[in-house]
């Protein structure tokens, strides 16, 4: 069992596994929809996990990247009258290359100088959204046309469970197939020292920017499903507190662990749904939970958990 | 003119509350290396204890001191609690757990007081002067002169005191400064008080001019970060510098460009800033050790 959690595809098993067997439990369609919504969060983890936790380079503004793929699917085919499918290919695209064309400079930043960079690029993003009103309804948002495949129409909590499952356990697979190979090799080197990877033969500029493009990707990805799920995109999709709301799941669920992404995902979005009946404390709980967990559980869930495994057996 | 000089006092004005943030920043950042989020918050509790005091009949000043200490023990309370704990964690651990406190924070203001958005009168009446066509509210001035102030006092305290020297050792080298008998923890402690006290002086100093909510704490955070970023993280000078200049950029920007992007122009500039000189207007150079 060990074994096969450490293993790169064990997690993808493990996942799939979830995917596929978690809806014999879900009793009824509002949890199927928080499940969903659960994916296609941790589909954007999985990707910033690739950046923050393999790579080692911080961004508080991957909302921003959330927010293009989100828009895209809205402003396609409602003023531009792009079929939906391909506004999202356009939108996820575009985000990729905004990530290409800011990377470079961006990334040879370090530290807070790094995130203070890439806060400042997510707040633009969400910034150019509220004021072009024209084109995004300004702070009201605007409605997303449901997603039309060759005439099947995606809709429902359910079609979009197995949507949104099926992708995240394809983008979880990409991402164990890039961490075992030389690439994650790359990654890690950078993580642990630039300046021993460069002596390496490392091309640190250039893997650093590959995991910026793809995460950004997962997220402009997980940005449209949530958007034609939702049927509704807001500037708040791609706000300062989303990126944080990244973060914190990544780092919450463990950094360098896939199925952390997963599982941070599941309890920030799980979380308020139940936090709810407090309606008013919500933020006083939610704060406190991201105090407690970052003092008293560092590694991560996932990994502290692995290390407590090993230990005790 | 008029125009220019409209542009420029209210740039400043506004300059100086990014300026005394970035300052709290800037004192925590140094003696702790932790960037603190929840610095806007001292911000929020400073206007916000006043006006709520004030309203149940405190006269304005003793409603300010409440104010002060009300956002001191926040200050120390968030160090003792969050901070301390922690200490050893990565950067992006401490920056959850600021963020973490400021979501708290707000989530408290929310309920303790309430969600509306709210105002204190002028301390010294609302009738603008007229200086070379632009109309200036005596408010603005008393900010100006009031962050002056509390720059003036910090440097005093910092340079003329031995607690603000144990400061200033504390930054440059915490374990020689633990050799030479200095209780690190305790100026850890000080630099959260201190910080604290600045930014709530600046959240009472604003409210009259830019009114308050549980909410304002985000954005000004935000943009103290930029402007002591702009500065040179870590660099006193700078994080006056810097704020200043974010002031005045958004205020011309604006005023010529666009209103509406005016949040946005603070941070094209820092972006260009750090693109072209990577440390900050002020900072040097670091040198990574392999």
């Amino acid at each position: 069992m060990r074994r096969f959690a450490a293993s790169p595809y064990g997690v993808v098993v493990l996942i799939a596994v979830l995917v596929a067997a978690l809806p014999a439990v879900l009793p009824t369609t509002f949890y199927v929809r928080i499940a969903a919504l659960v994916f296609i969060f941790a589909l954007a983890v999985v990707g910033l996990n690739l950046l923050m936790g393999f790579a080692g380079q911080v961004s508080l503004g991957h909302a921003g990247f959330f927010g293009i793929g989100a828009y895209a699917v809205a402003i396609g085919p409602t003023h531009l009258g792009i079929p939906s499918w391909a506004a999202f290919v356009i939108g996820v695209a575009l985000a990729a290359l905004i990530a290409f064309l800011v990377g470079r400079p961006i990334l040879r930043l370090k530290g807070h100088y790094l995130a203070v960079a890439t806060l400042g690029l997510g707040i633009l993003i969400a910034m150019v959204m509220t004021n072009e009103a024209a084109w995004t309804g300004g702070p009201d948002g605007m409605p997303v046309p449901r997603l039309e495949l060759f005439g099947w129409r995606v809709r429902g909590p359910v079609t979009w469970y197995w949507v949104s499952g099926i992708t995240l356990v394809i983008g979880a697979w990409i991402a164990a197939n890039l961490i075992a190979s030389p690439t994650g090799r790359a990654f890690r080197a950078i993580h642990d020292s630039e300046t021993a990877a460069r002596v390496l033969g490392v091309d640190v500029a250039r893997y650093k920017l590959l995991a910026f493009v793809l995460s950004a990707a997962y997220a402009a990805v997980a940005g449209a499903y949530l958007a034609l799920f939702d049927g509704l995109v807001t500037p708040d999709s791609a706000g300062f507190l989303r990126s944080i709301e990244f973060v914190t799941m990544a780092v919450l669920g463990g950094l360098g662990s896939i199925f952390g992404s997963v599982v941070g995902a599941m309890i920030l979005t799980v979380l308020p749904q139940v936090l709810t009946v407090f309606h008013d404390y919500e933020h006083i709980a939610l704060g406190a939970i991201m105090i407690v967990f970052m003092i008293f559980l560092r590694a991560g869930i996932v990994p502290s958990l692995l290390t407590f495994l090993r230990r005790s057996s | 003119m008029a125009e220019f000089l409209q542009f420029a006092f209210s740039g400043l004005t506004v300059g100086a509350i990014y300026a005394l943030v970035a300052l709290g920043f800037t004192l925590i950042y140094n003696a702790s290396d932790v960037i603190n989020f929840a610095q806007g918050e001292f911000v929020m509790l400073g206007g916000m204890v006043t006006v709520f005091a004030v309203a149940a009949g405190v006269p304005l000043p003793l409603a300010a001191l409440l104010a002060v200490a009300v956002a001191v023990a926040v200050g120390v309370t968030l160090h003792r609690l969050a901070i301390e704990p922690a200490r050893g964690a990565s950067a992006v651990t401490l920056i959850i757990i600021t963020i973490g406190a400021s979501i708290l924070l707000r989530g408290v203001a929310a309920v303790v007081f309430d969600k509306g958005f709210h105002s204190l009168p002028a301390f010294a009446g609302s009738e603008p002067w007229q200086i070379g066509g632009a109309a200036v509210l005596p408010q603005s001035l008393i900010v100006l002169v009031g962050a002056g102030a509390i720059v003036a006092m910090l440097w005093v305290f910092l340079t003329g005191t031995m607690l603000g020297k144990a400061l200033i050792a504390t930054s440059a080298n915490r374990l020689a400064a633990r050799l030479v008998g200095i209780n690190t923890g305790a100026i850890v402690g000080l630099s959260f008080a201190v910080s604290a006290a600045i930014g709530a002086i600046g959240g009472i100093l604003m409210t009259p001019i830019t009114l308050t909510s549980y909410d304002v704490g985000t954005l000004l955070a935000l943009k103290g970060f930029a402007a002591a970023m702009l500065g040179g993280m870590g660099n006193p000078i700078g994080a006056v510098l810097g704020g200043l200049l974010v002031g005045l950029l958004e205020s011309f920007g604006a005023g010529y460009l666009s209103s509406q992007y005016k949040d946005a122009i603070a941070f094209l500039v820092i972006l260009a800033v750090l693109f072209v000189m990577p440390h900050g207007l002020v900072g040097r150079a670091g040198v990574e050790r392999v």
